[in-house]
């Protein structure tokens, strides 16, 4: 029986363009973001520093533009492969709306300060609770979707449209659990190794299952339908599927190397991280290889063109991250701006590519007529090429010869670089180059929101598309032991016996790691004083961990460097751990003792005083903004139920003993010259400053015995 | 370290469901024939030629 149905047009043009919007905002502040870097006037009052514009950046570029395409994409090839309209028009707009209030928040309180301080996880929980709800509500949808669907066999677009919505769900809970001390303010539920080790689990599994497999499902629908052939192998697009999703939630810990995680953590992540490299070739291929024999329209579409450049992105992308997670190239490439270039061919080559031609594709479509001009979408696939090129290009040179700066030495065994400035200045040359590739993508952005509006208007939208397809049968189950269906199909026999395996020896695995914590602890840590708690939640706020890290690798160009290597019982009391992943400006696990306070009033005050040339942000602000000290009581009560060891009766006298440290580094800062008063914020920030990597100093005498 | 346990429950725990959904799909014969569904999906179900909806409305 045919049946007649309308697919849902309205809701993938509220999507696309809402992706549009979202993607240039983001690309703008990106771009601003890159500015700053060379020109830290950019960095304009105190809500708009880069540490503060940067989690912006990210958060509209990753959840913004690429989530809203990937809803695009997805409301719009599900309801064609499952030949069905979406399960319910009032949980579409619901998504849509809901996801947009999330957008918008978190770009009210990212400047706001209101961060967990944790990589593409910084909004805060209200939000976190918000995109918990929303994805629930996406995942009624998707799955009610499924469940009416008109067509036996799901494609395998589907498939990672589901493994994304499961497995984002799962990652996003478990790295976001906190503690709440206000509206706006929370602590990681873990702390140190262990929240860098949930949160690199998050943050690779959001590459992998956020911009990676829900675009892979894009581009197996897509790439075949603007070609008008069939992908390649159907066959290779599962096993891809299969082995892909298998595999990538193991990888996480390749962000940790020569960290202070432990050694069988960090192997584990790199033995799984260059597994990807089958399945991510095996992908990408099998999207190019759909293109054997129509490469002459290749020319003609620049549908096509995006997609090809996005895929050869992806190839790129993914070749290099399995590189990238081996130890040797890590130790060269990690803290640099490489990676800054590696990600961003994964983002505006891959990602916004696919977008672009995703887009370029479904406007017409939409609204019924043609693309208002194919020669304007041409210059915007040259303009994007060439922003990508400028903008990787000069970054891979500046972080690899960054890095060798990092590392030189001369004969007499003195490092060549002593001052961390100097090396950074000596790339400023490609942080122009970047932002100009940068300006040269938004341009090619702005092209395309011209030849969209011009479309749009010439056409007119078409909201429901009708559309017939026969009902679906109901299969009756035919008999048989209920296991025969498998022993009949060998292959898939022994694939289901090494998971069943695979799983078993995980599980066997955990009793060993029950035995002891792998955290040693040092009896010399101790938890940090009110004032110290205080100082280090400024420093999360103003987003210091974007240019700075809190991680000492065992090198020793490091060690000469910096001082003594981290260590992971040094971390025990950090909620959220600091570690960083870039340094634009030195390591700071050590820095604590290491200037006399006045020195930090001065350098917060304008950085250039204490270091000619240096391209930090001022920040005036917190040397006249007040220490909001009503928290004091509740953050410490929060510490205690997180297991930090402070005293019972401690959260009571709290304030008061902040006050008294307070008044001491006043004492201190007044013998310089510096007249201020014990209630700034700049005070709490001095006392975290010089705490920090201390700890482990207490105990000097034992330190230069042992060597 | 103990957060180890945490991540590799949930993992193996999202590992299993996948699992379930690959032995659902095969059980089901979704994979029975790799052919032809790539070639499905670029049959419009679309009815009539291309013109914009009058009615913008749900029906």
């Amino acid at each position: 029986m045919i049946e007649r149905f309308q697919y849902d047009n309205r809701i993938v043009k509220n999507f696309l363009f809402i992706t549009i919007l979202w993607g240039v905002v983001g690309m703008l502040v990106g771009l601003i973001a890159a500015l700053q870097l060379v020109v830290p006037a950019l960095n304009f009052s105190e809500w708009t520093t880069f540490g503060r514009l940067r989690p912006l950046h990210t958060n509209a570029v990753i959840f913004a533009f690429v989530g809203n395409a990937i809803f695009a994409g997805a409301y719009y090839s599900l309801q064609r492969l499952l030949k069905t309209r979406m399960f319910s028009d009032v949980l579409s707009k619901i998504h849509f709306w809901g996801w947009q209030l999330i957008i918008v928040s978190a770009a009210i309180t990212l400047p706001l300060g209101m961060t967990q301080g944790k990589e593409y996880a910084e909004l805060e929980w209200p939000i976190d609770i918000a995109i918990a709800l929303v994805w629930v509500l996406f995942g009624i949808n998707m799955f009610g979707t499924i469940l009416k669907r008109r067509e036996r066999h799901l494609y395998v677009a589907i498939w990672f449209y589901i493994a994304t919505w499961v497995t984002v769900a799962m990652l996003h809970i478990v790295n976001s659990i906190s503690i709440p001390v206000t509206l706006g303010k929370s602590y990681s539920w873990y702390a140190g190794v262990q929240d860098a080790l949930v949160q690199w689990w998050y943050g690779h599994n959001a590459v992998a299952f956020f911009l990676t497999t829900p675009f892979l499902g894009l581009m197996y629908y897509f790439l075949p339908k603007a070609a008008n052939r069939p992908v390649y192998s159907y066959k290779l697009s599962i096993i891809h599927f299969w082995s892909l999703i298998f595999i990538y939630i193991w990888a996480g810990p390749h962000h940790l190397l020569y960290s202070a995680l432990p050694e069988w953590a960090q192997s584990l992540g790199v033995v799984f991280s260059v597994m990807l490299i089958a399945p991510s070739w095996g992908g990408m291929l099998n999207g190019l290889l759909t293109l054997r024999g129509a490469w002459d329209r290749v020319r003609e579409d620049p549908v096509l063109k995006f997609f090809v450049v996005a895929v050869t992105c992806y190839g790129m992308a993914t070749l290099e991250g399995p590189l990238l997670s081996i130890k040797f190239i890590n130790s060269i490439a990690h803290f640099t701006d490489w990676i800054i270039a590696h990600v961003h061919i994964g983002g505006i080559g891959w990602n916004g590519f696919l977008t672009f031609g995703m887009v370029y594709w479904l406007v017409p479509r939409l609204f019924g007529t043609k693309l208002y001009s194919v020669k304007l979408a041409n210059v915007h696939f040259w303009l994007g090429t060439l922003g990508i090129i400028f903008y990787a290009i000069p970054l891979y040179f500046a972080g690899f010869f960054q890095s060798l700066m990092w590392k030189q030495f001369t004969p007499d065994g003195f490092l060549v670089y002593k001052n961390f400035l100097d090396t950074l200045l000596e790339i400023k040359y490609a942080y122009w180059l970047r932002a100009l590739g940068g300006s040269i993508y938004l341009i090619g952005a702005f092209v395309m929101v011209y030849n969209v509006v011009k479309t749009v208007k010439a056409g007119k939208l078409i909201a429901n598309e009708d559309a017939e397809a026969p009902a679906l049968e109901k299969v009756k189950v035919t008999g048989g032991h209920w296991h025969t269906w498998i022993e009949r199909r060998p292959i898939q026999m022994l694939v289901f016996s090494l998971i069943a395996v695979a799983i078993g020896g995980i599980i066997e695995m955990v009793p060993t790691f029950l035995v002891k914590s792998n955290v040693p602890t040092i009896s010399s840590v101790k938890p940090y004083t009110p004032l110290e708690l205080q100082g280090r939640d400024i420093y999360v706020r103003e987003g210091c961990y974007t240019c700075h890290s809190q991680m000492i690798r065992p090198f020793r160009s490091e060690t000469e460097r910096y001082g003594e290597y981290s260590k992971a019982g040094e971390f025990v009391y950090d909620h959220p751990f600091q570690w960083g992943s870039k340094r634009t400006g030195p390591d700071l696990h050590r820095v604590g003792g290491k200037y006399p306070h006045s020195w930090h009033y001065y350098h917060m005050w304008d950085p250039t005083t204490m270091s000619p040339g240096s391209l930090m942000p001022a920040y005036p602000h917190l040397l006249e903004n007040a220490l909001d000290t009503t928290t004091t009581r509740r953050k410490i009560e929060a510490m205690i139920t997180l297991g930090v060891p402070y005293d019972p009766e401690f959260p009571a006298q709290a304030n008061a003993e902040l006050r008294q440290q307070g008044e001491g580094i006043v004492a201190d800062l007044k013998k310089a010259g510096i007249e201020t008063s014990s209630d700034r914020e700049i005070i709490a920030l001095i006392a975290y400053l010089q705490r920090v990597g201390t700890d482990i100093k207490a105990k000097p005498a034992t330190v230069a015995t042992a060597q | 370290m103990s957060v180890i346990f945490l991540l590799l429950t949930v993992s193996t725990l999202v590992a299993g469901v996948f699992l379930l959904g690959f032995i659902w799909a095969v059980s089901r014969g979704q994979y029975d024939d790799d052919r032809s569904p790539a070639v499905r999906i670029l049959l419009d179900d679309r009815v009539g030629p291309i013109q914009p909806s009058t009615d913008n409305e749900q029906p």
